[in-house]
């Protein structure tokens, strides 16, 4: 016995997708409800075998055995237990699993609370989840066994790459992950919608929460991503346009589209066929995403082994799962215009330009990360597109969305005239330019042109974000929780604005050689370098270097930047010494030895960069707590459901 | 025509582009730098050649410099490297070498058995600059101007063709 058990069990699990996919799709075509039972089992019974085989897997690396192919490959008997655990999502063939796993932890959640859908849909939403698993399961089994041996077996593995090697790092995949595959329930919701030919918004309803969990979580797996990026690789940047940093970032985009659309049609009944085609093209960026970085049509920085018979495959699901998708929106959606409208300066009217522009933001990553693929289709030759591009063109969509935020926000739904709102727009933006100037004169002189703006729409979002809430709590009202949520979630957006802006203008980087005993100045800050000492570290050895920190002569911190060589793969890794605070880090990274006693040493000022992942964080919670919020509500909504729920079969004529 | 089916057509325009992606897939590698025009990144490395020295930016201002990026375990540098000892021989501009992620001692040999073209070599051990310059894979060799502009760059092995042709122009 061994890893044949897990490779049944996939197998398995395979077929119970199928099934699941089945039952769950033609049972309520064809009206009998005993098959919406099994699609139900079905995913039950796949949910089981999928943990049975990532336990099998998880156990061949814990016991090191390198007769497998994937274990060998990705492990050693050296590797500390926490990382042979995480080496599980360390390449291809695990991470894919690791894929199936997080699609069957959704499919359970959506089990779960199955109760508050209508039979039919709800086995509907089942049935496209199932077709979603068969496919990864059957590209798995196909051409990504992570069960395969390795005959004859080595004595010892080739070790977890040595980047990989990280706490962020080992729990980012799993995070974002669940982000990133979540939106498959949101897509499952909007087919189960199409197939149905809903005339009415409810699904609009079911779907909300799941779709803002799922982008709570992609944040939080971004933002991770990117943190784990800026200290590990040790070069202070933390994003840098890759396409596998874009692959999960456009998702995100066209999801916080999605989720202020949803909003609309849940409410007041509008967008309807704009939100289902969002939630359509939320999971068909994440597969895209899938794609690109699997197939090796595009070159990333990070990418996992390409494949192009993957790519095929890839291909092929893509088709059937989106193009079945946009056929079905092409059938259906004509049928789903709404009656009702709204005025020019109406919350609908802010919401539906912050669509707008979050699409295009979205079509600009997109763009820049398939020039390459594009140039090459035309016969152009290759080309590359890297920040340059990226920059420019995505704040020009971003700057008005910002503003039209920190306006909209005061907006009502349905009717709007900008004269109710002018007083709270022009004092929250007259603050704002003060507190703004403050900063930008104060405490972070040098700007770029950018500055004052970034600064001021910064401040504008948070106080605008704040004057609902304050006028609330002023006449004695209690705060809802979506309006709570909603709040937080835009002071996450103010936070991160003021951290982008800046961290990319008064940041302060340089390479210097020095000796022992030398120092180079930062800003107000003065970098000593002390010297270097040799450690040993359980699979690696490291080299130290000690850099006291001063400003103004007082005395700050002490940076220690680190150099670990793996004795397994042999390969070396930086890891930069970090003096984190709420307003600066202070950054040391160790380069070479230079000879004659010096090191080459790359030091860094980063104002506010905390800002950048802590407005992330902030939005997600914000976004949670709408939910938990929620909840309450559909309870409420639940006990008059026989109500609620009977003129929704006879439609809206 | 109805507009619901337009994102429909907008997919299927996306999967030739990703067709004919998938068919390029495994002969990718001539990547245009987003270098080209901008400065040339700065680093500091020790001198292979020389322990006491150190080999910066600097080396590359006020004249043309030919950037080579090699390693002893890259097989095509080992076909580039007649070439280069004969763009030494012309002499029209100094050669500077990367060495990437190689054992110092073996790149030595490597030198001292097949002649070295080379004016200065910086090691870079852990490939750190490399990944600077924006280095997918050895040999890649960047034209820097007078100004420490990055000028041109070729991925893969230099021949005296490709001199000739691509590189010998911009000197002109």
């Amino acid at each position: 016995m061994g890893v044949e058990l897990g490779h049944y069990a996939l197998i398995l699990a395979l077929l119970l997708a199928a099934a699941q996919g089945f039952f769950g799709l033609l049972g309520p075509s064809l009206a009998r409800e005993r098959w919406f039972a099994v699609a139900r089992s079905a995913a039950c019974g796949q949910f089981v075998f999928v943990v049975l085989a990532t336990a099998v897997l998880v156990n061949a690396f814990v016991q090191d055995d390198f007769s497998v192919r994937y274990v060998a490959e990705n492990s050693n008997s050296a590797l500390p237990l926490f990382y042979r655990v995480s080496a599980l999502w360390g390449a291809h063939e695990g991470s894919l699993l690791l894929w199936i796993l997080v699609l069957g932890g959704w499919t359970m959640a959506v089990v779960a609370r199955l109760r508050y859908l209508p039979a039919p849909f709800g086995a509907r939403v089942l049935g496209v989840l199932g077709l979603i698993s068969f496919g990864f399961l059957l590209f798995t089994l196909c051409t990504s066994n992570p069960f395969a041996r390795l005959l004859p077996a080595v004595p010892d593995g080739n070790d977890l790459n040595p980047v990989l090697q990280d706490f962020a790092l080992a729990v980012h995949p799993p995070i974002l992950y669940t982000g990133y595959v979540g939106f498959a329930v949101s897509f499952a919701f909007a087919c189960a919608a199409m197939i149905e030919g809903r005339r009415d918004q409810l699904w609009a309803r079911w779907m909300r929460p799941w779709t803002v969990i799922v982008w709570a979580f992609l944040a939080w797996g971004i933002a991770l991503g990117s943190w784990w990026a800026y200290y590990e690789l040790g070069w202070g940047g933390f994003w840098f346009w890759d396409p596998v940093e874009n692959a999960s970032f456009m998702p995100w985009l066209v999801g916080t589209a999605l989720i202020h659309s949803i909003a609309v049609t849940e409410r007041r009944g509008l967008f309807k066929s704009w939100t289902l085609l969002l939630a359509v093209t939320a999971f068909s960026l994440s597969l895209l995403g899938t794609f690109l970085v699997r197939s090796g049509v595009l070159v990333s920085v990070h990418s996992f082994a390409a494949d192009p018979r993957r790519g095929i495959f890839i291909l092929i699901f893509l088709i059937v799962m989106i193009g079945g998708a946009l056929g079905l929106y092409a059938w259906r959606a004509p049928g789903m215009r709404s009656q009702s409208g709204f005025e020019v300066f109406s919350r609908e009217a802010f919401l539906l330009f912050n669509n707008l522009l979050l699409v295009v933001a979205a079509a600009v990553v997109f763009g820049g990360t398939m020039a390459p693929l594009i140039a090459d289709t035309l016969g152009l030759g290759t080309l590359s597109v890297g920040p340059p591009y990226f920059n420019p063109s995505f704040l020009t969509p971003v700057l008005p969305l910002l503003a039209l935020l920190a306006i909209g926000i005061h907006a009502r739904w349905r009717r709007g005239a900008l004269s109710d709102s002018r007083r709270p727009i022009l004092i929250t933006l007259g603050l704002s330019l003060l507190l703004a100037a403050a900063l930008v004169l104060g405490i972070y002189s040098h700007p770029i042109a950018l500055t004052p703006v970034g600064a001021t729409l910064g401040c504008w979002i948070i106080l605008s974000s704040l004057i609902e809430p304050f006028n609330r709590l002023r006449r004695g009202l209690r705060v809802p929780a979506p309006l709570l949520g909603m709040t937080v979630a835009h002071i996450g957006v103010g936070v991160f604005v003021l951290g982008i802006t800046f961290v990319k203008s008064n940041s302060i980087e340089l390479d210097v050689a020095l000796k022992a005993g030398q120092s180079a100045s930062v800003g107000e800050y003065s970098f000593r370098y002390e010297g270097v000492q040799n450690f040993e570290g359980p699979n690696y050895e490291v080299v130290r270097g000690t850099i006291s920190v001063s400003r103004h002569g007082r005395p700050v911190t002490v940076l220690r930047p680190e150099k670990r060589r793996y004795w397994v793969q042999g390969s070396v890794q930086t890891t930069a010494a970090i003096a984190a605070g709420l307003n600066r880090d202070l950054l040391a990274a160790l380069g070479d030895d230079v000879g004659a006693g010096a090191y080459s040493l790359r030091l860094q000022y980063r104002p506010l960069i905390r800002n950048v992942w802590l407005g992330a964080l902030i939005m997600a919670i914000g976004g949670i707590i709408t939910v938990i919020g929620r909840r309450q509500r559909t309870t409420v909504l639940k006990a008059t459901a026989p109500l609620g729920l009977a003129p929704e079969r006879g439609g809206a004529l | 025509m109805n507009r619901f089916v337009l994102p429909l057509a907008a997919f299927a325009l996306l999967l030739i582009v990703l067709i004919v992606g998938l068919r390029h897939a495994p002969e990718k590698g001539v990547i245009v730098s987003p270098l080209l025009g901008k400065s040339a990144p700065q680093f500091t490395l020790p001198d292979l050649l020389d322990e006491q020295n150190q080999l910066r930016t600097d080396a590359l201002r006020g004249h043309w410099s030919l950037v080579n990026v090699w390693g002893t375990w890259c097989e095509e540098c080992r076909v580039e490297h007649a070439t280069l000892l004969q763009i030494k021989q012309q002499g029209r501009v100094p050669i500077i070498g990367i060495d990437w992620k190689d054992d110092d001692a073996q790149a030595r040999s490597w030198l001292s058995e097949m002649g070295n073209p080379y004016d200065h070599v910086g090691a870079d051990r852990e490939g750190r600059v490399a990944i600077d310059w924006g280095v997918y894979g050895a040999p890649e060799s960047f034209l820097v101007n007078p100004a420490g502009t990055v000028v041109y760059k070729h991925v893969g092995a230099l021949s005296p063709q490709i001199w000739a042709q691509e590189f010998l122009p911009h000197l002109l």
